[in-house]
C-alpha cells in the first residue's frame, strides 16, 4: 500500500482486498469481551477534524484505540477558510507532537492531498472526507459490508455485482470513492440521480448513470442511498423535497422491486422521509447499522496496514479462541 | 543622459543593424554607426522589439503592499521587457476616484522603471451598483482611458450599457472581466471532467462566453468599443471572431498562462495553479494560440497578480486567485507562439506593444523602432534558456506557476525613452 490513503484510486485491487481480509480478521474482535490488540502500541494517531463529523471521528477513535494507539483528537472548527489557524500551522503543530498518522476531515477538497504532499508533515495521512472530493474509508467499509453479504455467493469477490448509488452524486465524496473502489473490485456501478446532481463529465467515469430509479432497482444487488443535504433543497437542484422523494426516495413500494438478496445501505446520517423511509431503513434488508460496526474494523485495518506493516494483524497464538 | 550605441541588433528579427539611442529617441539606424562617448551595447544575436505594453497588471498599491508595490511591480515589468503597464483598479482603496489614480500614476513616475497608466474602476468600489466618476479620472493627471472592474464582472446589463456609452465622451474603453457571477458561485477551477473528479466547484466556459456575447452586442448597439480581458476558452475566441466579422469595435486579450498551462495542473491541488479565469483544457489553449496568431485575439496581457506566500501556501479553496506574469510573458509567447511558427517577431511587436498601446490610447508607447521615435526598446535573446526560480523574481511575491520550468529567451536590456532600465539582464 501507499504511505497515504487520500483517494480510493490509491488502492490497487490487491491493496483493497488486503484491507478487506484484514478487516475480516479484526472484525472478530468486536465479538470478544476484550476488544483490544497491542499492534499499534506507542504509535500516535491524530484525528484532525476541521468539519463536524461525530460519527466518522468516533469510528476512527475506536479503531485506533482498539489497536492500542495513542489518540489525539483535534477539532479545529473553522479552518483558514474562516481566518482561523491555517492548515499548515496546524500540521506543523501536529508534526512537532510526533504524530504517526493524521486522520483528516476537511471542508476543502484536496486538503488531505495538500497535507500529504507539501512537506508539512512526515506522517501518514488518511483522508476522512474532504469537501466534495472523496471519503475512501467509507468506500472501504461499504465494500466490506457488500463483500460480507454478497461475496460468498460470488466466489469471494464483488466481480459482476451490481451496485446502485442513488442521490446527490454531485456533492458526494462517498459516491466518488465508491465509484472508484467498486470498479477496482470488479463491481458494476450505476449512479442514479436527477441530472442536476450529476457532475459534468460523468460520461468519463467508469460507471453507468440513470435518471430512473425504478428501472435500476430490479437489477441491483446493493442499493446505496445518499444523504440529501438540507442546503441543496434551497439550491434549486430540484423543485421540492417532496418531488425529490417521489422520484428518488426509497420507500416500501420501491423496496418491493428488489431481488430477495439485495441489501440496502446508507452512509448516514439519514434524512428519514427524504431519501429513505423509516420502514426501509429499519427493514431486514437494511445493513445500515452493520455498516457502522464494519467501519471500525475497516479503519483498524487501514491504520494497521499504513502504520503496522507486514505482520498479520491478529496473531493467532496471542488470543484466546 | 547616456547615449547608447546598440550594435548588431536584429530589429523585429530582421538583418542585424546598429541603433543609436540618444536624447530619449532613436537617433540613427544603420550599419557601422559610431558616436563619441556612447556606451556600446553588443546586441549580436539579439532581437530588438518595441518596449512591451501590458494592458493588465495588478500592482496592488495602495493597500496590499505586502504583495506588491508600484516600485517592485514596475521593476518586474522592466525586467520582463515592458516600458508601460496598466495598473488594475482593484486596490484598497479602489482606484475609482481621480485621487487614487493620480496617486498610482505619481508612484509610477517616482519609481521610474516603466510608465504606469492607471486603470479606473467602472463602478464605485467595484460594487457593480453605480458608475464611478469616469470623467474625473479621464481628466486627471493620470489621463485614464481604460476602465475595468477586473476581478469582478460588470454583470448588470444596464450598468454595462451605460459604461460603454459614457466612455465615448473621452475615447475610453471598458475592459470587461467576463464572468457571469451566478454561474460561478464558489467556482474553483475549469468545469469539466476533471473538476467533477477532483470535487472542486466548476467555473464553466459558458459563464465567460455568455457575458462576452452580451457585451459584444451591447457595444455594437451603443456604438462603443469593448475590450475583453483574459479570454480563456475556445468558445470565447469564436464569439470575438464573430463580433469582429460584424465590424464591431471589440478587442480581446489572452494571458500567457492560458496559452501554455492547462487544467490538468489542478490535480496537484497546489493553488499556485489557481487563477481566474481558470486554466482551461488543451483544446482551449490551442484555440487561444490560433486566435492570437490570426489576430482574433488582439494582444497578450499578463494579468500579473501577486499574492503573499500565505495566500497560496494553503488548501486550494482557501487560496487566492492569480499568478505572476511580467517577468515570464515574453518567454512564454516565444515558447507557445514564435518557436512553433505561429507568430514572427513583428507579430510579437504587434500583440505585445503596438496594439495594447493603441487600445489603451497611450501615445508614446507601441511605436515602431524608427529614427525620431521615442526610444522604448527591448533587446531580447531568443537563443537563451533559463530555469525559472521563484526566489529570483523582482516581484515581492513568489507565486509563479513556472518555477522549475525551463523557458526560452531572456530580456537583456530595456530602454525607456532612451534611458536603460535594464542592462545585462539586471536592473540598470
Amino acid at each position: 500500500m501507499k504511505r497515504h490513503l487520500l483517494s480510493a484510486a490509491d488502492l490497487s485491487r490487491d491493496d483493497a482486498e488486503l484491507v478487506l481480509t484484514t478487516a475480516e480478521e479484526l472484525r472478530s474482535l468486536a465479538d470478544r469481551p476484550i476488544k483490544k490488540l497491542p499492534a499499534l502500541r506507542g504509535r500516535t494517531v491524530v484525528n484532525l477534524f476541521f468539519e463536524d463529523s461525530t460519527r466518522t471521528r468516533i469510528s476512527f477513535e475506536a479503531a485506533a484505540k482498539r489497536l492500542s494507539a495513542d489518540v489525539i483528537n483535534f477539532a479545529a472548527k473553522g479552518s483558514s477558510l474562516s481566518k482561523g489557524e491555517s492548515l499548515k500551522d496546524t500540521a506543523l503543530t501536529l508534526e512537532a507532537m510526533g504524530a504517526d498518522a493524521v486522520v483528516v476531515r476537511h471542508s476543502a477538497s484536496g486538503a488531505p492531498h495538500r497535507l500529504a504532499h507539501s512537506g508539512w508533515v512526515r506522517s501518514s495521512v488518511v483522508n476522512a472526507g474532504d469537501g466534495t472530493h472523496e471519503h475512501p474509508t467509507q468506500a472501504l467499509l461499504d465494500a466490506f459490508t457488500m463483500w460480507r453479504h454478497l461475496g460468498p455467493k460470488s466466489g469471494g469477490s464483488l466481480d459482476g455485482r451490481r451496485v446502485a448509488i442513488v442521490g446527490d452524486v454531485l456533492h458526494s465524496r462517498v459516491a466518488r470513492s465508491n465509484a472508484l473502489l467498486l470498479r477496482t473490485l470488479g463491481a458494476e456501478v450505476t449512479l442514479v440521480s436527477p441530472p442536476t446532481l450529476l457532475p459534468v463529465g460523468i460520461e468519463s467515469w467508469p460507471v453507468e448513470t440513470s435518471y430512473d430509479l425504478d428501472a435500476v432497482l430490479p437489477k441491483a444487488d446493493a442499493v446505496m442511498m445518499l444523504r440529501v443535504q438540507r442546503e441543496r433543497m434551497h439550491g434549486g437542484f430540484f423543485p421540492t423535497a417532496r418531488e425529490y422523494s417521489r422520484r428518488y426516495g426509497l420507500d416500501g413500494r420501491r423496496m418491493a422491486l428488489l431481488q430477495d438478496h439485495t441489501i440496502v445501505m446508507h452512509p448516514g446520517p439519514m434524512v428519514r422521509g427524504m431519501e429513505i423511509t423509516a420502514d426501509v431503513a429499519d427493514s431486514d434488508r437494511s445493513v445500515i447499522v452493520e455498516q457502522v460496526t464494519n467501519g471500525v474494523a475497516v479503519r483498524m485495518a487501514v491504520l494497521y496496514l499504513l502504520l503496522g506493516g507486514s505482520q498479520p494483524a491478529v496473531s493467532t497464538e496471542g488470543l484466546p479462541e | 543622459m547616456t547615449t547608447y550605441l546598440v550594435q548588431n541588433a536584429s530589429i523585429l528579427g530582421g538583418d542585424p543593424t546598429d541603433l543609436l539611442i540618444a536624447d530619449g529617441v532613436v537617433k540613427e539606424i544603420g550599419g557601422d554607426l559610431s558616436a563619441d562617448g556612447a556606451e556600446t551595447v553588443d546586441a549580436t544575436g539579439l532581437v530588438a522589439l518595441p518596449g512591451l505594453v501590458d494592458l493588465h497588471t495588478h500592482l496592488r498599491e495602495p493597500g496590499r503592499e505586502d504583495a506588491e508595490t508600484v516600485e517592485s511591480g514596475t521593476r518586474a515589468a522592466a525586467l520582463g521587457g515592458f516600458t508601460a503597464v496598466h495598473a488594475m483598479a482593484n486596490t484598497e482603496p479602489v482606484a475609482d476616484t481621480a485621487g487614487v489614480v493620480e496617486q498610482v500614476w505619481r508612484l509610477g513616475r517616482e519609481a521610474g522603471h516603466c510608465d504606469v497608466y492607471p486603470v479606473g474602476a467602472v463602478t464605485v468600489g467595484l460594487a457593480g451598483e453605480r458608475l464611478a466618476e469616469l470623467g474625473a479620472m479621464a481628466d486627471s493627471a493620470a489621463r485614464v482611458r481604460v476602465f475595468s472592474d477586473d476581478g469582478r464582472c460588470v454583470s448588470d446589463a444596464v450598468l454595462m450599457r451605460r459604461a460603454l456609452e459614457y466612455v465615448k465622451a473621452f475615447d475610453g474603453v471598458v475592459a470587461q472581466h467576463a464572468q457571469e457571477p451566478r454561474l460561478t458561485e464558489g467556482a474553483q477551477m475549469n468545469e469539466g471532467e476533471l473538476s467533477g473528479r477532483l470535487g472542486l466547484a466548476g467555473w464553466p466556459a459558458v459563464a465567460e462566453e455568455a457575458i462576452i456575447a452580451r457585451d459584444c452586442l451591447l457595444a455594437a448597439h451603443v456604438g462603443s468599443r469593448l475590450h475583453v480581458c483574459h479570454v480563456s476558452t475556445a468558445g470565447s475566441v469564436e464569439i470575438v471572431r464573430w463580433a469582429k466579422a460584424k465590424g464591431w469595435d471589440v478587442t480581446a486579450e489572452a494571458c500567457p498562462h492560458h496559452l501554455l498551462l492547462t487544467d490538468e495542473l489542478a490535480a496537484t491541488y497546489d493553488p499556485i495553479y489557481k487563477v481566474n479565469p481558470p486554466l482551461r483544457t488543451a483544446a482551449d489553449a490551442e484555440a487561444l494560440r490560433a486566435g492570437l496568431a490570426d489576430g482574433t485575439i488582439d494582444i497578450v496581457a499578463t494579468d500579473h497578480a501577486p499574492h503573499p506566500h500565505e495566500d497560496k501556501d494553503c488548501e486550494w479553496a482557501a487560496a487566492a486567485f492569480g499568478m505572476l506574469g511580467l517577468e515570464t510573458a515574453l518567454s512564454i509567447v516565444q515558447e507557445t507562439m514564435v518557436d512553433p511558427g505561429l507568430l514572427d517577431w513583428a507579430g510579437v511587436a504587434d500583440r505585445m506593444s503596438y496594439t495594447p498601446a493603441r487600445i489603451g490610447r497611450v501615445a508614446d508607447h507601441g511605436r515602431p523602432i524608427d529614427v525620431g521615435e521615442p526610444a522604448n526598446v527591448v533587446l531580447y535573446d531568443p537563443s537563451a534558456r533559463r530555469t525559472v526560480e521563484a526566489s529570483e523574481s523582482a516581484s515581492l511575491s513568489r507565486n509563479t506557476p513556472y518555477a522549475g520550468m525551463e523557458l526560452p529567451g531572456r530580456v537583456v536590456a530595456t530602454f525607456l525613452r532612451g534611458r536603460a532600465t535594464v542592462l545585462d539582464g539586471k536592473l540598470a
